[in-house]
């Protein structure tokens, strides 16, 4: 009760909400995080990153607290709504530092305000573990903040993973070589776009319809329509998850079957099979779950059962898992020496629900799917070629009504 | 191909006119420039989705019971929180800057409500989306549902104010508050109706919506800044205008869409907006009245 008080005055004033009790010497550990639970970003932070976040600091207490040296201190958690401003972000994560005096900090949802907290992360010297952002500068940026870990991967791996399992199919004579692409204008579908438009021409595939669209538009009908008559047999959209279930549910009724149906963010999430039930076999989107995982299928299991519903079959595996190799990396050098966790994040190999995990310039090494597809109920992955990768299912199944 | 596209313009232009009539009524007549307006829709969205994925009960029962619940509780807000600003404010300008400073307060009320009971995740469930041909060309279910239900609500409404006595009298108060009570109107009562009336069309169109968008607790600001182009651009507290620009704004933004850029649908829309309010700064049906 306190904390549904306590939330609806965060919503309502837009004052943060801290679960702060009086400060002393290290008996406790302090985390805070920044993140937005109101505002555009809301519906990816709360679907993808805020459960990791509550799942894992249960989790550590249910052990009885975080092990630091030979002992286990409780957590307490100051958490900020940043309203999905980078502004606000910067200044909730500079309080959480100079005023709350936090020992640890955890990121911000998505790629803008990552890069926004990216110098305050590092003036201060807290590791970042970004799991929700995809840019092409994180090479750059690892070395520009060490402190700085980009798990997710950039938008040139998805688009050369995509491009690669287009280009068996075609090689197999399974799809022809005309591509319909249709891009977000924000942040995620201008980057990923730009680098498929070359991906996929260097590759010898042709975009005949290469559109994108901005934020907020309520009616898709007419770029599926467009794309339809493209008679293009790939269909990629870079889409958020609002466009991708209207995408899915525009070309269903339009009868849109292309061979292979890519659609942006949203297709991992639970309410996406959900939603479309039998007709989302064969889709394909980022992410992806192996099947022989126990860790992972576990993980999935206490998600839904503490939340009600699954995890995100893109980057929630990815951020649990980034929250356990903190866990052990604090564990190893058992005190909060921030300069020393990163050093052990950096070098370390860790123990996760994705397996053995061993970064490399501060980025993750072909540990998760770039690839997935909707397989008989299931998210299957197909690319990188690692163990457990499935055989995509081509041509697309027709839509069911 | 020229029909299709007309046809999704059209669809897209219902929903539009369907989203903005309620803040015409309750911003023309009522005077009240309700900012907590989208976030009414969104609540409403969200109680459709708790039917049908809660009881198992169908969003068309949900069209039947959650507009009669939003005007009561709209007519509950119009006089606890409303009114003693009405009462207060000597000219309708300093009545419109009390209004949107309380309503304001309210968007954050509700969407604080709607953040604790649901969280800021994504909702969306499935309904009526199967394909309709018509001529050759295809219309989700849903959608079409939606733009019959906005032709008749402002059809219905149009006669509801034109021909009868409690309509002309909403109507005097929209047109002169001081002249209305003169003639024996009831202002407070009028307005009370024509807020709680807005309250009850856009819980209406927050169920519709819900079946084919996918929402989630901070969605509401977009829905009322569409309303405001359309209410502002089919001139305010006039149904039929609203019905004619949100008519406008989806044709424009589907034949942009396919036959200039979709990326330009924005800009197509604010240009058109900006076009009416150079040429007829109260609207396509607005009345220069002040």
């Amino acid at each position: 009760m306190i904390g549904l008080g306590l939330r609806l005055l965060s919503a309502a004033t837009a004052v943060a909400l801290a679960f702060a009790l009086p400060a002393s010497a290290q008996d406790k550990v302090k985390i805070g995080y920044a993140i937005s639970k109101t505002g555009p970003n809301a519906g990816g932070a709360s679907i993808t990153q805020i459960p990791n976040y509550e799942m894992w600091v249960k989790d550590v207490m249910a052990k009885g607290g975080l092990k630091v040296g030979n002992k286990r201190l409780p957590i307490e958690v100051i958490e900020y709504d940043d309203r999905s401003n980078s502004e606000e972000a910067v200044r909730a994560v500079e309080r959480l530092i100079t005023q709350d005096k936090v020992d640890l900090l955890f990121p911000p949802w998505g790629t803008g305000l990552n890069l926004a907290v990216g110098p305050v992360f590092n003036k201060y010297g807290y590791p970042q573990l970004a799991f929700s952002a995809v840019t092409d500068r994180a090479p750059e940026l690892a070395k520009r903040w060490p402190n700085s870990f980009w798990l997710l991967g950039t938008s040139k791996q998805y688009v050369d993973a995509l491009t690669g399992l287009l280009k068996k199919l075609r090689d197999d004579g399974k799809i022809g070589t005309n591509i319909a692409m249709i891009s977000i204008a924000d942040g995620f579908g201008i980057d990923l776009s730009q680098a498929a438009r070359k991906g996929f021409t260097d590759a010898g595939f042709k975009l005949v319809y290469d559109k994108s669209y901005p934020i907020g538009t309520q009616d898709l009908s007419p770029l599926i329509g467009e794309a339809q008559r493209s008679g293009a047999d790939t269909f990629v959209a870079f889409s958020y998850p609002p466009d991708t279930m209207a995408l899915t549910e525009q070309a269903k009724v339009a009868s849109y079957a292309p061979k292979v149906l890519f659609l942006g963010v949203g297709v991992g999430f639970p309410m996406y099979p959900q939603r479309f039930a039998a007709n989302v076999e064969g889709i394909m989107s980022l992410g992806g779950w192996s099947k022989d995982n126990a860790a992972t299928q576990a993980y999935a299991k206490k998600h839904e059962e503490m939340f009600k519903r699954g995890p995100d079959r893109w980057g929630s595996q990815v951020g649990y898992s980034s929250l356990q190799m903190l866990e052990q990396a604090i564990e190893r050098v058992g005190k909060l020496d921030r300069a020393a966790i990163v050093k052990e994040l950096q070098t370390g190999t860790f123990d996760t629900v994705l397996g053995k995990v061993k970064l490399v310039d501060n980025m993750m090494q072909d540990n998760f799917w770039l690839i997935g597809q909707w397989q008989d109920g299931f998210f299957v992955g197909l690319a990188p070629q690692r163990a457990g990768v499935g055989t995509p299912v081509v041509p697309k199944p027709a839509w069911k009504n | 191909m020229l029909f299709e596209v007309t046809l999704s313009g059209v669809t897209l232009g219902g929903m539009y006119a369907l989203v903005a009539m309620g803040l015409t009524l309750q911003y023309g007549v009522a005077r009240i420039m309700n900012l907590s307006y989208g976030e009414l829709l969104v609540a409403a969205a969200f109680a459709a989705f708790w039917f049908y994925s809660g009881l198992a009960v169908s969003p068309v029962i949900g069209l039947i019971v959650v507009p009669p619940i939003a005007f009561a509780l709209s007519y509950a807000i119009y006089r606890i929180l409303l009114q003693p600003l009405v009462r207060r404010a000597k000219t309708r300008d300093a009545l419109e800057v009390d209004s949107i400073l309380a309503t304001f307060g309210l968007l954050f009320v509700i969407q604080g409500v709607m953040l604790a009971l649901f969280g800021g995740a994504y909702f969306s469930y499935s309904f009526l989306s199967v394909p309709l041909k018509i001529a050759g060309a295809t219309v989700a279910a849903n959608r079409l549902l939606a733009l019959l239900l906005a032709v008749a609500i402002g059809l219905a409404l149009y006669f509801g104010l034109t021909r009868t006595r409690i309509g002309t009298a909403v109507r005097a108060v929209a047109v002169d508050p001081v002249a209305a009570q003169l003639v024996a109107i009831d202002v407070r009562t009028a307005s009370a109706l024509a807020f709680a009336l807005g309250g009850a069309l856009v819980a209406a169109a927050g169920v519709l919506v819900s079946m084919f968008l996918t929402f989630n607790a901070n969605l509401g600001v977009v829905f009322t800044l569409k309303a405001l182009v359309v209410v502002i651009m089919g001139g305010v507290g006039n149904l039929l205008g609203a019905l004619i620009a949100g008519l406008i704004l989806g044709l424009v933004e589907n034949y942009v869409a396919v036959f200039v850029d979709p990326g330009l649908t924005l800009a197509a829309t604010y240009a058109i907006f900006l076009i009416v309010l150079l040429i007829r700064p109260q609207g396509i049906l607005g009345r220069s009245s002040r």
